[in-house]
């Protein structure tokens, strides 16, 4: 008789990407439409995460109604730049470059002891100012660019990068981002350099963090879905990755909420007075 | 033969006047297919997610039939029309996710109210709305049908009441969020082929699901409706994500001779009353210790 035993069940990160691209296609479509939009704004990074919202706004909603922003800082590595162009020309839209070393430099002017921490929110800040003037110059909806990751970790600037009020990418894990860039034709430079916020010369976002996104987001998906840390070490992870990974999660649970409002009547907004934000009469 | 159409539908979120002008569109696209019954999804007048916009949106099932008779007229239809609708209701004090059957320009048939309210996840009913709490067969001018409404179908009992109450038919207005993107389709639409294939193979039954399309802020309807015939298997099938008209005749004539060769149905009505004592006893918290 053959003895069989099953493997041990885990959870898989891989998906049907041509079906994530359709459905976020038409997901770019949709919420943009019900907000009267029919064009959107892409700030480009030279990075995999906004090259591949860019890639599903063009499939979206055709070039000519995608615009994309390149917005360096004097520090910002060459390298972002000529990915930047790489990637506007691959989808066919032209890139608008909106230098923020004048906004960031006049307040650093007058702030001696910013530190470079400080100074990196400082630009994410000084790039939400352009991307939302020009989303208004253009009629165009910014898309964010987060993914899943960053978000559960908190790797962002609050009321920066997370902003845009459409984020086609963030139920995405940065795995599963890099795989769907591939499906879309993001140019291979950019999907195989190290991720970087460049906000600070010399900075990844894999040493900032302390673990590599490939073990990362295994050890997200089943910390989220309730699997025991016993049986995520079982997988081959180990106790500091763990430690860091949930750490990061339950530190942060703020900075994916609204602010705080104190709660004084039994109609305050969003406790008691609860509508969908696409409710409208 | 009955001739029915699932109108796979996109509800502007809250907009129930240009839902309502959307639908006398699809009917006069719809007419020249001469359909009797035209199936729609689950708060397909209003869109899904309400939270506490139920209240502002819910209507009794009389403003329902006033409404869609309205709808019926301005379409230019001839003659009777039935028509399977979800709608959010308001009755006595309470709202409802309920779906009505009706004969217009004229009448209620029956209007069914959600039993199994999904309160977990991304879904919220039983926060906003009373639960139904009846699962019957009802009589239409074409035969013997029932409505389950999204959850109520993923519990096999509801399907096994309204089979044994003499449903020919089990229509299955629904809303299901696409989730699940590891397969050939999202997981969600796989479970709904899955189990239609399985009620209507078990009972003996065609299994009519209209499912609702449309971005709902993030959350993406999945349509797929489609229809399942007495042998267990898809007849028909709508696309994923997309409004559609999906026109097919339902042959009440198939079901005898499916039952005869698998008489599951009738088993079922001969070795269920044989069970009730157990379904009393586990139900009432008590449970046998291993003999």
């Amino acid at each position: 008789m053959r003895l069989l035993e099953a493997p041990k069940a885990h959870e898989v990160l891989e998906l049907n990407w041509p079906l994530v691209a359709d459905f976020l296609t038409r997901f770019i479509r949709e919420e943009l439409a019900w907000r009267g939009y029919t064009k959107a704004l892409v700030a480009v990074s030279g990075g995999v995460d906004s090259a591949t919202t860019l890639a599903l706004a063009v499939r979206a909603l055709g070039p000519e109604n995608v615009h994309a922003l390149f917005l360096p800082h004097r520090d910002s590595s060459p390298l972002s730049r000529e990915h930047a162009h790489l990637v506007a020309r691959t989808f066919g839209v032209a890139l608008e470059e909106v230098d923020i070393t004048p906004m960031v430099e006049g307040y650093a002017a007058l702030t001696p002891d910013l530190t470079p921490h400080r100074k990196g929110n400082v630009m994410a800040r000084a790039r939400m100012i352009v991307l939302f003037d020009k989303a208004e110059a253009y009629k165009a909806l910014p898309l964010g660019t987060g993914n899943k990751t960053e978000r559960l970790f908190g790797y962002f600037t609050w009321h920066g990068d997370d902003t845009p009020p459409v984020n086609p990418l963030g139920d995405l894990y940065k795995t599963q981002v890099w795989r769907l860039a591939e499906y879309l034709g993001v140019p291979e430079a950019v999907v195989r350099k190290p991720p970087t916020a460049d906000l600070i010369p010399g900075q990844t976002d894999e040493a900032d963090l302390g673990v590599r996104y490939l073990r990362a987001d295994v050890i997200l998906e089943h910390y989220l879905k309730g699997y025991p840390d016993a049986y995520i070490l079982s997988l081959g992870y180990t106790e500091e990755e763990l430690r860091r990974v949930k750490e990061r999660v339950n530190r942060t649970h703020w900075k994916r909420a609204l602010p705080t409002v104190a709660l004084l009547s039994s109609t305050a907004i969003g406790e008691f007075y609860l509508r969908p934000l696409d409710f409208r009469l | 033969m009955v001739r029915h159409a699932i109108l796979q539908f996109r509800p502007e979120k809250g907009r129930v006047r240009e839902n309502l002008a959307r639908l006398a569109e699809a009917l006069r696209l719809l007419k020249p297919h001469a359909p009797e019954v035209v199936v729609l999804p689950e708060a397909a007048l209003t869109g899904y997610f309400l939270q506490g916009g139920v209240r502002e949106l819910a209507l009794t099932r009389y403003e329902l039939l006033e409404l869609l008779s309205k709808v019926h007229r301005e379409a230019g239809w001839e003659g009777l029309l039935d028509v399977v609708v979800g709608f959010y209701e308001r009755d006595e004090g309470a709202y409802y996710n309920s779906a009505a059957y009706l004969e217009l320009p004229h009448r209620v048939v029956h209007v069914h109210r959600k039993v199994f309210l999904p309160t977990y996840g991304v879904f919220d009913e039983e926060r906003y709305l009373a639960r139904g709490r009846r699962v019957e067969a009802f009589g239409t001018r074409f035969g013997r049908a029932a409505i389950l409404i999204c959850e109520d179908f993923w519990h096999s009992v509801t399907a096994t009441i309204a089979a044994l109450d003499g449903a020919e038919v089990i229509y299955v207005p629904a809303a299901s969020p696409a989730r699940g993107f590891h397969g050939e389709r999202p997981e969600n639409v796989a479970r709904w082929r899955t189990l239609a294939q399985a009620v209507a193979a078990e009972h003996g039954v065609y299994v009519v699901l209209a499912s609702l399309v449309g971005f709902e802020a993030g959350k993406g309807m999945s349509g797929g409706s489609l229809v399942a015939g007495p042998e267990g298997r898809i007849l028909a099938e709508a696309p994923l994500f997309e409004e559609a008209a999906l026109l097919f005749h339902l042959d009440r004539e198939r079901i005898p001779p499916v039952r005869y060769d698998s008489p599951l149905l009738s088993d079922l009505e001969a070795g269920l009353p044989l069970l009730l004592p157990d379904l009393t006893r586990v139900l009432n918290g008590r449970r046998h210790e291993a003999s």
